[in-house]
């Protein structure tokens, strides 16, 4: 055997150890390891202190991997891009991947488990969160975490004003928060999310309740339609009249909370689920003076977001699909739903908010605006499409537009054509 | 008549036995490649195969799915950029900007501190550990500071103008503000290295060209201005390019302050920014390939630029 050739068997002997070494994590077929990756949320540390229970009922093992939002993002789109096996359960956003997950075949079909079982009661599932988890009649995932939007107001400041209740519509409003920011100076009368792609989803709601929706229901853009222009001048002009001064255009829910929370506004429109940041005295000024109001109605009613903001889903490589639908079915059954429901996260079960022990957690107005939230909401809250991060530059570009004094009509205009454009692209 | 002639140069193999075996004595043949093979295999994994990759993504239309099939579309993604006067060319224009203003204060304070802190002083090694602690924190924790001290409504910034009965400033939620507001950022951050490098050379000069100076009656600024900053002028040329290749590059302290699409118009897109969002934010890998490589060339360019100009300095 000459050099070259010993040298050559080395080589690949070398390369055949670090291969088998990379490949180690490969699917055993069916298994009585249940492999699930979970976020880091206050529902996955209920559900990991529950588990010695499901695994004392089933006789199987769960193994939890934990990971931050961003980086369970990219290990997705990692693992499940190759086609990798050793996920069985996986937590995701429908609303924000959900689509893209669905049509690249990374959701296994879960129809005839979901339908097929009368403990798991599928009909029990609220239709909009159950909407987004469905792809093509198909159901890929099931909600766990619904968010609702509500109207965060100041109480003692509508006294001293003189209203006698929060307001009912968007017009009421206008009004309110501008009498109550000329009687207290230094406050404003409103505040929102305001950055390009973060106000999307808070906007959304706003949208709706003057009747318009990002895309028309032949599947074209609707971002100029006459109702989204007037929600965008609305939202816009309101944060513009009413809002902090020096408004900043890049506000999250984190900035905007900070300025409700430290006293500076009178009213906020954001998902229940961060009801606590406002309520908790540790973390807010004004804990003792929050009130929770319906959506105020506009021009088509009160029409808040009712969404999944997450769900689970089964890894469609997983050779282990028995099983993990075992899990799914005991951690998003009535019982599991009620418990988180308890510890303050809202779920997609009908029953357990019937249920008066459902409830019983919230302040009394929180679960009353949720109610409403729920008999009128819409399933998404940002635009449905597979490249949402783009999709919620264009559609958000009216709004930052709005808040900064421009034209919004000419922006809706523009955004609506690049819209199109992009929903055009997505299409081919 | 067998003369024996001396070889003109060392044999092959030369030091071993020569009942060795034949690897060793090949091993021994070519050991400056063996040597060398560890550092070569690391920049064609590491260097290379990466950058080959990126121009051949630059050539596609990748959405970054191994699934999705992606097609070869030749200069195509090129032409996009080049003529893309939205986003491409602000955002060249900001990364030059920046880079620029940056460096040229980080330069002139971090010099102001070094020569400031070149003599001996009481409390000298207090105030130099002051004065590099902004060094050891990570730019996103530096990031997340300022964003909070530089809020608009409740950061402490316009509490502190307030106080000396000056009105509240944007800061960074300025559309015309927020650049230099990051400039400022970087300029705390990063003018304590160059404080360091200087300092460092500094003290490395000898003392007798400044004695010899003042002798003949020098002020301190012709001092500074003949003797000394011609003698630094060197680790002044190190601090620059260092310092310049970080700042072209910069991307944390904006995506900290500013977020994705560096703000909601664009405010602080520079090139490393808008290549981040096209990837990760759009799946746009290919278009976000083409931007890096052309960010590559630029840089490049301004390199070859910045080089040549020292050969012709040094062949006058």
């Amino acid at each position: 055997m000459g050099r070259r050739s010993k040298i050559g068997i080395s080589l690949a002997m070398v390369s055949a150890l670090t291969l088998s070494a990379c490949g180690s994590g490969d699917d055993s077929g069916s298994s009585d390891t249940v492999r699930v990756t979970l976020v880091n949320h206050v529902w996955t540390e209920n559900i990991r202190k529950a588990l010695p229970e499901f695994e004392r009922e089933t006789g199987l093992k769960v193994e939890v991997t934990q990971l931050g939002e961003d980086q369970l993002s990219d290990q997705y789109n990692v693992k499940l891009n190759a086609g990798s096996s050793d996920i069985d359960v996986m937590m995701y956003r429908p609303l924000q991947e959900g689509r893209l997950f669905a049509k690249n075949k990374y959701l296994a079909d879960l129809t005839d488990k979901a339908k097929g079982s009368s403990d798991f009661d599928l009909a029990d599932f609220q239709a909009a969160p159950l909407s987004a988890t469905t792809y093509e009649d198909k159901v890929v995932g099931v909600p766990i975490i619904t968010e609702q939007q509500v109207l965060y107001y100041r109480k003692d400041l509508l006294e001293k004003s003189g209203f006698s209740a929060p307001p009912a519509t968007l017009d009421e409003l206008k009004t309110q928060a501008a009498k109550i920011q000329a009687d207290n100076p230094g406050v404003a009368g409103f505040v929102a999310r305001t950055g390009k792609a973060a106000a999307v989803t808070q906007f959304s709601s706003f949208l709706f309740s003057f009747g318009g929706d990002f895309v028309d229901e032949s599947g074209k853009s609707a971002v100029s339609t006459d109702a989204a222009k007037q929600a965008y001048a609305y939202y816009g002009g309101l944060l513009r009249e009413h809002g902090p001064a020096n408004i900043s255009t890049d506000m999250s829910w984190s900035e905007a909370m900070a300025i409700f929370t430290q006293g500076q506004a009178a009213f906020y429109p954001e998902a229940n689920s961060l009801y606590k940041n406002a309520t908790d005295p540790a973390k807010s000024k004004v804990s003792e003076n929050v009130g929770f109001a319906p959506f105020p109605a506009g021009p088509a009613g009160s029409k808040p977001y009712n969404v999944p903001s997450w769900g689970l889903a089964v890894n469609d490589a997983s050779k282990n699909q028995d099983n993990a639908w075992k899990f799914i079915q005991w951690a998003a059954g009535k019982a599991q739903t009620l418990e988180q429901q308890k510890a303050g996260v809202p779920g997609a079960r009908t029953s357990v908010w019937e249920n008066p022990e459902g409830i019983a957690t919230y302040p009394k107005d929180m679960a009353e605006a949720i109610t409403v939230s729920l008999a009128n909401g819409v399933g998404h809250d940002r635009p449905v499409v597979e490249r949402v991060a783009q999709a919620r530059e264009i559609v958000g570009q009216p709004i930052v537009d709005a808040i900064t004094g421009k034209d919004a009509a000419a922006s809706a205009e523009a955004a609506n054509q690049a819209f199109q454009k992009f929903l055009d692209d997505e299409a081919r | 008549m067998p003369a024996v002639t001396a070889p003109s140069r060392t044999p092959r193999g030369a030091g071993v036995m020569p009942d060795t075996p034949g690897w060793a004595r090949w091993a021994n043949d070519h050991r400056k490649w063996l040597f060398a093979a560890p550092a070569m295999a690391f920049v064609a994994a590491l260097i290379i195969f990466p950058l080959a990759w990126t121009i051949y993504l630059s050539l596609t239309d990748s959405s970054g799915s191994v699934r999705a099939e992606s097609e070869f579309i030749g200069l195509r993604n090129y032409l996009d950029v080049l003529s893309d006067t939205d986003r491409f060319w602000p955002a060249v224009g900001r990364t030059a900007a920046f880079t620029g203003a940056a460096l040229f204060f980080e330069v002139v304070l971090g010099m102001a501190i070094a020569l400031l802190l070149w003599r001996p002083f009481k409390g000298e090694k207090w105030v130099r550990v002051a004065i590099l602690l902004p060094l050891v924190a990570t730019p996103v924790a530096v990031g997340m500071m300022w964003r909070l001290i530089f809020d608009p409504n409740i950061g402490m910034a316009n509490q502190i103008l307030g106080w000396v009965g000056i009105g509240p400033q944007p800061w960074l939620a300025g559309q015309n503000s927020a650049l230099a507001t990051t400039i400022f950022i970087d300029i705390w951050q990063w003018t304590p290295m160059v404080v360091l490098i200087l300092l460092a050379g500094l003290t490395s000069l000898s003392d007798e060209p400044q004695e010899a100076a003042m002798i003949d009656g020098a002020s301190t600024w012709q001092r500074f201005r003949h003797v000394t900053l011609p003698l630094l002028m060197p680790t002044v040329i190190v601090a620059v390019l260092l310092r310049g290749i970080d700042a072209l590059k910069t991307f944390d302290i904006l995506y900290a302050t500013k977020g994705r699409g560096g703000g909601s118009f664009n405010e602080v897109e520079t090139l490393n920014v808008y290549a981040y969002g096209l990837s990760f934010d759009y799946n746009e890998y290919g278009l976000s390939s083409t931007v890096l490589i052309l960010f590559f060339l630029i840089i490049i360019g301004v390199m070859w630029l910045l080089t040549s100009r020292k050969k012709k300095e040094a062949g006058r």
